[in-house]
């Protein structure tokens, strides 16, 4: 089960929007094929993303995988327990392990996201 | 199985095997050389106080035969191929010639620098041209270099000759194309180079797609590909005349990747066949050691047109005035410091001249031979993704055993261990999921593929009889399995006091 | 040409029966039949290790090594004396015939020896973390400087003229094409960079800046005031390093300010060997780890909780990234690496000590004796360590043909790179160089030069 309140990208990552605010994670589905995370590269705070540019990178042992933003906006906030406990993102990748938060650009662009159902769809739920 | 923690199984292994860091068997005032009897007057350092310092704090101090000890030990916790067969494919682990050794230390060769005049270093530009020459006629091209430290030194020279000649034409262009069953090294030579970079497709024989390959060379913009042959599945490139015809239409260059040679030798040349450049591993294909991760030696042959563009210095003259020449405007520039990793020259040269024309061609047979006797004992035991003919190794998959038993590549790969073996290659080329790559090698015997075999059947049957037997392997090592994701998460890179 | 093939008559019959076939050739189908080579290749004949061996030795013999002549050649190679138990230990076929340590199980050895590797460099450079070898000094000097472009995301570099001139040319191959400038920063009358140049030369848009020590006219530079003149203009400190004894008396790098000390440790336990396999280190501050080009390995536990070793941090490598590798070097220095590993082992705290105080006071004696001929003098007035540039009366080339007719191989030209250098060479000495041989140097350089 997937958060229903999210909106997903294609490449499996998640955006939740609160008013001007999107706070944006990779899904569990997309830790669970990376494996065992050991490394995080988070976002420049201050740092303007247009949807689909790369905030940052996650490691596995043996793969290194982008992080794509899902929206445009710019990086407010960047969660620095990943930088020392990137393990969180196995245990929490919808909840304590979120990735950055982004003051959006357009608060209605994540509205043309896939929404739970159809990433469910997508992941073969 | 060892008894429980603190147990007289434990405590006997403990002791047996004892064995810190050097740093930690460090004992205050311990010397493994004698002081140097100085015949001149001491004399203080001649730089400033505050840029000096006394000594290098955390150097061990050992006597010599505790050296010699601690390397002998940590030696023993490694396989090497005079143990047993090492059939990583790719990496062609063929047996390495003692008289190599013997060679590469003559004081002749050793001891001589390599700014000596060239009136006092005849042999060693004598072998150097010598060397250039037999690799010339074995690729069947016009040129060589035999400066590139390794395989993927020499991919970066290949290319950047590419580019000085397109440049010269007055056009570099943009993008390298490489097959999507590339080693790893192809892109990111590419990119080292200043090219962005392309995957091509591989069709259904695991070859080249053809057609991908002239929808996008007709573009304009591709400098070369980068392809290997035989490719990384140890399927011939049965077109590989097209694709260099095609590519040289389109005002492209084809580079060859050499790590297969030893499929080729004496049996087909790529410079007949339209290759532009390509670069020969010479620890590979002409058995110079390993030695645990390098000094490898890149060796670069090119066709005429690229002649120009090769880097300085350049061996020239005739015998007994032979000389390094520096005055060649076209060229790349430098690509290291000398020129090359002479000591591994030394070793292929040997090779060569041991072998001459027959023997050379006699052991690509006989590669291709043996990796052939594997695939047939092993069909049907795995999964063969490719159903193409293979040369010199050969790529099975873990399908059918994981979608049976649970046991996956890594499983075996480990268990083999248990038997004596080094395992093959594993999850390369990144085309087939699960892959297992074999490459046998000509100095292997007969007996020696057989037990090989033997034992790759023995842990399938065990995938099926005792999984968790396979799946917690190996359990004979001097350690079992590591845990990687520790070693990255929490990177502990040197000793500290 | 059998005696590396197994194989028998009878094994070829029956593995050829075992595959359905009559030939071995039967298995190439797929090769066109335009592309097979109808003829032997036209190589000379093959020689049996007898004829192999004198062969060999006739083209040794054809070299002055440099225990035929009294060397004085240095540039980057050094020669230094290396206990026979060093290659006795790289001698052993589990050090010199095993691959790249990718199954760690069956590799202990040598992971556990670049770990104690990594160890020794970051004690000599004074910094952080180290990888397991580059290929040389001068790829190691393109491979920090493109680690420095990464991490500032800058696109100009600042290099000393000073540098190992094939470390300079080697850079300019690489840089061309990927967009990185070098700006070259000459050397003042003591032979030391010009900081005023420096200064100069170092702005926002520089990356790194790498400055070697001792230089190429064997000259020790101030890496605390050039990491000083980095820093200030947000770049990051190389410091290059040829001649790794002279780390047995000037502090590490790392010590002095720097970020990144790359460089050419061949003198540990490697032989000159006409240039090659020689041995690229580089060492750099923790921040840098993960834009470091190469293997690196690090220390963890195995399923019974054990210490081990294993390659780490892979994702920078190109069988994991491919395009966007941090390098494209697969295959390393591995079996040099082992033999300074183990020569560093048995020189200790206190032998490196020792050797390196040897070589300054040879270069002592050396710079005395040789600066008392009439009209020879030192070329740079700043500090040195075992190697120094003179200044002859007349042109080097002469001075030197001339001392090699009588057994002396007097030191390197610096005209070879050097054109208004014509009357300078530099001459290095090692602990090996005795007192006889400089005193024959000395009296030779009086007869040649009168």
């Amino acid at each position: 089960m997937v958060p229903k309140n999210f909106r997903y990208t294609k490449e499996h990552e998640w955006v939740a929007v609160e008013g001007g605010t999107g706070t944006v994670g990779i899904t569990d589905f997309a830790q669970q094929q990376l494996g065992d995370i050991v490394y995080v590269e988070l976002p420049e705070v201050g740092r303007s993303v247009i949807a689909g540019e790369t905030l940052g990178t996650i490691e596995s042992v043996k793969a290194v995988s982008e992080i794509y933003s899902p929206v445009g906006g710019t990086v407010s906030e960047v969660n620095g327990a990943l930088a020392d406990s990137p393990e969180k993102l196995n245990h929490d990748p919808h909840g304590s392990a979120w990735i950055c938060r982004l003051t959006l650009s357009d608060p209605a662009e994540a509205g043309g996201l896939l929404d739970a159902a159809a990433y469910e769809a997508l992941i073969g739920k | 199985m060892t008894g429980a923690a603190g147990g007289p199984e434990a405590r006997a292994r403990r002791i047996r095997d004892r064995l810190g860091l050097v740093f930690e068997e460090s004992r205050p005032g311990r010397r493994g050389v004698d002081p140097i009897p100085l015949d001149v007057p001491p004399a203080p350092p001649e730089a400033e106080p505050e840029i000096l310092r006394e000594r290098v704090e955390g150097l061990p101090e050992l006597s010599e035969p505790e050296v010699v000890r601690h390397f002998t030990r940590l030696s023993r916790l490694n396989y090497s191929i005079d143990r047993g067969l090492y059939p990583l494919g790719s990496c062609t682990m063929k047996y390495n010639p003692k008289v190599h050794e013997w060679a590469a230390r003559l004081p002749g060769f050793a001891r001589v620098h390599p700014y000596s005049p060239d009136a006092l270093a005849q042999g060693c530009l004598d072998l150097l041209a010598g060397l250039e020459s037999l690799l010339a006629t074995i690729t069947g091209m016009d040129a060589v270099t035999l400066q590139p430290a390794a395989g993927a030194h020499g991919e970066l020279t290949g290319i950047l000759l590419i580019r000085a000649c397109l440049e010269a034409r007055g056009d570099a262009r943009k993008v390298i194309l490489v097959p999507d069953s590339a080693h790893g090294t192809n892109p990111a030579t590419a990119s080292f180079s200043g090219y962005a970079v392309e995957e091509i497709p591989s069709d259904a024989r695991g070859c080249v797609d053809l057609d991908a390959l002239r929808r996008r060379a007709a573009v304009g913009d591709v400098a070369a590909m980068m392809a290997t042959n035989p490719n990384t599945l140890g399927v011939f490139e049965e077109d590989i005349a097209e694709v260099a015809r095609v590519l040289h239409e389109n005002g492209a260059m084809l580079y060859m990747d050499g790590a297969n040679m030893n499929a080729m030798i004496g049996i087909t040349r790529p410079g007949d066949a339209g290759v532009d450049v390509m670069h020969l591993n010479l620890h590979k294909t002409f058995s110079t050691p390993h030695g645990g991760g390098g000094p490898g030696a890149g060796a670069v042959a090119v066709k005429r047109h690229l002649e120009p563009f090769l880097p300085v210095p350049r061996v020239s003259g005739a015998p007994g005035a032979r000389r390094l020449g520096y005055d060649r405007p076209q060229a790349i520039g430098r690509v290291r410091s000398f020129y090359g990793n002479f000591g591994m020259l030394v070793r292929a040269y040997a090779y060569i001249r041991s072998l001459g024309a027959e023997g050379l061609r006699e052991s690509g047979l006989t590669a291709i031979l043996n990796a052939n006797y594997v695939r047939r004992r092993l069909e049907g035991v795995l999964h063969l993704p490719y159903s193409s003919p293979s040369y010199h190794e050969v790529v099975f998959s873990d399908r059918d055993l994981e979608a049976q038993t649970g046991i996956k590549t890594l499983d075996l790969a480990k268990r083999l261990m248990d038997y004596g073996f080094h395992p093959p290659t594993v999850y390369f080329p990144l085309i087939v999921h699960g892959a297992l790559m074999i490459e046998p090698t000509e100095t292997e015997s007969r007996e020696e593929l057989d037990a090989f075999v033997e034992a790759v059947r023995a842990i399938v049957e065990e995938a099926r009889t005792d999984p968790d037997l396979v799946r917690s392997a190996p359990h004979t090592t001097p350690v079992r399995r590591l845990d990687e994701t520790g070693a990255a998460r929490k990177p502990k890179l040197r000793f500290r006091p | 040409m059998m005696r590396y093939l197994p194989h028998g008559p009878e094994d070829r019959r029956a593995m050829l029966e075992a595959l359905g076939l009559e030939r071995p050739e039967d298995l190439l189908a797929t090769i066109p039949e335009a592309l097979r080579l109808r003829s032997a290749l036209d190589l000379p004949p093959a020689l049996s290790e007898a004829e192999l061996q004198e062969h060999l030795s006739a083209l040794a013999m054809r070299n002055a090594s440099t225990g035929c002549y009294r060397s004085f050649l240095g540039a980057g190679a050094y020669d230094h004396f290396v206990p026979s138990a060093v290659d006795h230990l790289i001698s052993r076929t589990e050090f010199y015939s095993s691959y790249t340590p990718y199954q760690p199980e069956i590799s202990q050895g040598t992971l556990q020896t670049i770990f104690e590797f990594q160890s020794m460099i970051c004690m000599l450079t004074e910094l952080d973390v180290a990888n397991a070898s580059l290929y040389d000094g001068a790829t190691a000097t393109v491979e920090a400087l493109l680690m420095a472009q990464r991490a500032h995301g800058r696109d100009r570099v600042a290099m000393a003229a000073t540098l190992h001139p094939e470390y300079l040319e080697t850079a300019r191959t690489y840089f061309r094409n990927l967009g990185l400038a070098i700006d070259v920063v000459p050397h003042a009358a003591d032979g030391r960079v010009d900081e005023k140049a420096l200064a100069a030369a170092v702005g926002s848009r520089t990356a790194g800046v790498a400055v070697q020590s001792p230089n190429v006219f064997g000259v020790i530079e101030r890496l605390d005031r050039v990491a000083e003149a980095a820093h200030g203009a947000g770049a990051a400190a190389v410091a290059v390093v040829a001649e790794p004894y002279s780390l047995g008396i000037l502090r590490g790098p790392g010590g002095l300010g720097c970020d990144v000390c790359v460089g050419e440790a061949q003198g540990f336990g490697n032989p000159l060997s006409f240039g090659g396999p020689y041995l690229g280190f580089m060492a750099a501050r923790e921040k840098y780890v993960r834009q470091m080009p190469g293997r690196i390995v690090g220390e963890t536990t195995d399923a019974e909780g054990r210490r081990g070793f294993v390659l780490t941090l892979s994702t920078r490598e190109q069988h994991i990234r491919r395009a966007k590798a941090t390098s494209n070097i697969c295959t390393n220095q591995g079996l040099c690496m082992t033999a300074a590993t183990i020569h560093l082992s048995l020189l200790g705290r206190e032998g490196l000590r020792e050797v390196a105080r040897a070589n300054a006071a040879k270069a002592s004696y050396a710079i005395s004796r040789l600066t008392s001929v009439r009209g020879v003098r030192r070329a740079f007035s700043g500090p040195v360590f075992n190697e120094f540039a003179l200044e002859l009366p007349g042109p080097a080339s002469d001075a030197l043909e001339a001392l090699r007719a009588r057994g002396i191989l007097g030191g390197v030209g610096l005209a070879r790179w050097f054109p208004e250098a014509e009357r300078r060479i530099l001459v290095a000495v090692t602990e090996r160089t005795r007192r006889e041989d400089v005193d024959a140097y000395a009296a030779a350089l009086e007869e040649v030069l009168r």
